[in-house]
């Protein structure tokens, strides 16, 4: 038995932590999240010639064929400096759809530009506000016409749908089923450039992850643009499957945050002194930092296992999957403002970096469904 | 990552549970009140007796000394086993545990071939004299004196919380053995004889209305020089190879997923498991316990590797206890009026588990160094914050 990151995973940790360290240094975060678009093509550049990119395609299209504990080793560390950037959206969550659900042309065509960094693609699901993500909630129909398929609707929080050059849309082909997911939903392949697609920027409080909303108006697809899904009947799987790795890489983002946050904060402590002493010597100081630090240990155990299980394991995916997002997701937002407290006045101030991970925690805790809603999936998948 | 348990490892452990299917004997789940003195002294020496008769007794230890010198992932799949199997704990887990392995250490000759032998067949029950009345979290500061006198120490003074001294033959303490130096210093380990003349046992009943830990008095108990263990004043060191072990002992697991089972099998019998704010608290339980579990094979492997121990026991110690204690309150609170109903009562649900797990477990986030106690090491030793004032 061993349960532990390989030497090469160490190393992945290391060159990622050393390259971000260099190439993502928190005043660059800034500057990005100051601009209209809130990514920077030069990192992206970067990222994609470290081969981070396409760390989750095959090697036969152009990636580095490797499994999510990988990818969530990179993400803990892109995590721990808040990058900018459409990472999640287009190089785990897209990456993961076509994969599991695209056609052979469809991988070709996009995996290798998704891996190179010359294209980036996204995810469109939500409709409305749902923190539960459940194909209940999807109503936006794909009306089949002769040869294809015309879409309307409107998807909200669409990670970096300004930007993207290939959007991965859930539309509902059939109707729901009792306790079916996403039965009856399919995922198209839309040009980000296709007529009918209208793009608008949404505002949120944090600056270092962008997401716009996009509108359908009758937006003609070929019968090719949908993806079939590995059963060849839907998307449906496909779909579940991205969105799990998402809530792993969330997870492993959020724990990122979280140790990096700490780590900062308690070496403030160390200098700031008040009373003629570090206020860091003060126990009511040390119990919350040693609390935030027995809390991330055991949720870290936790990502390693989920995104472990998404490869190894299939059928305990799901269920570890929901228990890493909500686990990690409530210590980023514990530790996030624990470490906020532990700065004192200075950590509410704009110059201060501790708001971009309390905003990170926000919108982490928020999205691919909330911890309420994974822990009832939990409940669920566990047959309470 | 490979969670596959080699042949060896996956033989040792069909062989465990096929001797706990048959050998486990029946018992309490906690809540009714075991038989008192001498007939639960004798059935819990007869219990680790035939334990060690099948050779899972001390597996740990190296074989010269009746172990088998298993391998720690062999050691945890015995302790994984045992709370499975909801075997009873040993008598001997003091010896065992604690000063078996002090002894190897740091013990003379002498020490370890008298007193080693008589452990894991429980022919000695070990109890820890370290608390006192004005040293708990403070342990070094304890007062109890031990004056050399010719070829002995003279001990007078007081322990307190010693858990089974009212049964011990022998017990392991910590003795003030010079009162001139910094309070680290002058500290002795001593093996003393619970039969010796001067020794007072009283019992303390716990809050469980078990009397399980005792008041321990010393007037002027002679205590032959050749019972030191390790140098004189050199008993700090002594002990915290020791108290390392504590800790992993009070972190199992598997305790912890059975007692969360317990309470989910709880909700699902009254059909409170169908209201949305329960499922939320199980499902929230039972992700903290799938992280401590997972957790607890990271750390695992980590030892595998030979990796330096940091500050994962204190992470372990603070979150099982304080976990285990929170399942409890759950099971209380879905159990409504039901839930303090104790022993003896009618009506009483998992015959009184909950209300004495509650408890239970509170005296387990105090004992082997308070949930304050590892914030601070954690804090300290973990992120290197400044000693607090």
């Amino acid at each position: 038995m061993d349960f532990s990151l390989s030497e090469e995973q160490e190393q992945l940790r290391d060159s990622a932590r050393e390259l971000l360290a260099r190439e993502c240094p928190m005043e660059r975060v800034r500057k990005i999240a100051a601009e209209a678009a809130g990514h920077d093509a030069g990192l992206w550049r970067t990222f994609g010639e470290a081969g981070w990119l396409g760390i989750l395609v095959p090697e036969a299209l152009g990636g580095a064929g490797l499994g999510l504990l990988d990818a969530a080793v990179l993400l803990h560390e892109l995590g721990r400096v808040v990058a900018p950037g459409p990472f999640l959206a287009s190089s785990v969550a897209a990456v993961v759809a076509l994969r599991e659900g695209g056609s052979r042309a469809q991988q070709e065509e996009w995996l290798p530009r998704l891996a190179a960094g010359d294209a980036i693609a996204t995810l469109a699901l939500y409709e409305g506000a749902e923190a539960r993500l459940e194909g209940a909630a999807l109503r936006d129909r794909a009306a089949r016409r002769a040869g294809g398929f015309l879409l309307d609707g409107a998807k909200l929080f669409v990670e970096y749908g300004q930007l993207a050059d290939l959007v991965l849309a859930a539309f509902r082909t059939a109707r729901p089923k009792a306790g079916g997911d996403f039965d009856g939903v399919s995922l198209f392949a839309v040009p980000g450039g296709a007529r009918g697609l209208k793009k608008e920027p949404l505002v949120s409080v944090d600056e270092t992850r962008r997401s716009a909303e996009l509108r359908f108006r009758g937006l003609a697809l070929p019968r090719e643009a949908l993806l079939l899904g590995a059963r060849g009947s839907d998307s449906a799987r496909a779909l579940r499957r991205a969105l799990d790795a998402c809530a792993v890489g969330i997870a492993a983002e959020s724990l990122g945050g979280a140790e990096r946050a700490l780590e900062r904060a308690v070496e403030y402590v160390k200098v700031r002194e008040q009373f003629g002493r570090p206020v860091g010597s003060f126990q009511a100081v040390q119990h919350m930092a040693a609390e935030a630090a027995a809390r991330i240990e055991p949720a870290r155990a936790l990502v390693w296992y989920a995104a472990w299980a998404f490869d190894a394991r299939p059928k305990e995916a799901p269920l570890a999957a929901s228990m890493a997002k909500a686990a990690c997701c409530d210590v980023y937002r514990f530790v996030a403002r624990s470490a906020v407290e532990m700065y004192g006045g200075v950590g509410f101030t704009w110059e201060n970096d501790m708001h971009f991970y309390l905003k990170r925690s926000l919108v982490n805790a928020a999205a691919f469904g909330d911890s309420d809603w994974h822990r009832e999936r939990v409940a669920e998948l566990s047959r309470f | 990552m490979d969670l596959d348990l080699t042949p060896e490892e996956a033989h040792f452990q069909s062989e465990l549970r096929a001797w706990l299917k048959t050998n486990v004997p029946a018992r309490g789940r906690g809540g009714t009140r075991e038989p008192a003195g001498g007939e639960r002294l004798r059935r819990m020496k007869a219990w680790q007796r035939k334990l060690h008769a099948a050779g899972f007794v001390g597996i740990g230890w190296p074989p010269e000394y009746g172990g088998r010198g298993a391998s720690l992932m062999e050691q945890t799949i015995l302790g994984e086993e045992l709370a499975r199997a909801r075997a009873p704990g040993l008598v001997g887990t003091m010896g065992i545990q604690m000063v078996g392995p002090t002894l190897m250490r740091w013990g003379s000759e002498v020490q370890k071939r008298l007193l080693l032998p008589r452990i894991l067949n429980a022919d000695d029950v070990w109890c820890q004299g370290y608390s006192e009345p004005g040293a708990g979290s403070d342990l070094a500061s304890l007062q109890t004196r031990a004056v050399r006198i010719d070829d002995a120490y003279v001990v007078s003074g007081q322990k307190i919380w010693t858990s089974n001294a009212q049964i011990a033959d022998w017990m392991f303490c910590l003795v003030r053995s010079d009162p001139d130096a910094p309070k680290h210093r002058g500290i002795s380990y001593l093996l003393i004889d619970m039969k010796s003349p001067g020794i007072t046992v009283r019992p303390l009943v716990q809050m469980t209305g078990d009397a399980g830990f005792n008041e321990v008095f010393f007037d002027d108990v002679r205590v032959p020089a050749e019972n030191l263990v390790g140098p004189a004043g050199e008993g700090w060191k002594v002990a915290n190879t020791t108290l390392a072990h504590e800790r992993n002992m009070l972190g199992s697991t598997t305790q912890t997923q059975l007692l969360f089972d317990g309470v989910l099998r709880l909700a699902q019998r009254t059909r409170r498991s169908e209201q949305p704010l329960v499922r939320q608290r199980l499902a929230g339980l039972k992700i903290q316990v799938e992280a401590l579990r997972w957790n607890a094979y990271r750390n695992l492997s980590s030892a595998l590797r030979g990796r330096p121990a940091g500050i994962e026991a204190s992470i372990t110690k603070l979150a099982t206890t304080e976990l285990n204690h929170e399942i409890a309150r759950t099971a209380l609170e879905l159990l409504g009026m039901l839930g303090p109903l104790y022993r003896g009562s009618r009506h009483l649900e998992d015959d009184g588990l909950w209300p004495y797990q509650f408890m239970f477990s509170l005296g387990m986030i105090i004992g082997g160094g308070t949930s304050q106690i590892q914030k601070n090491i954690i804090a300290q030793r973990g992120l290197g914050l400044p000693r607090a004032v």
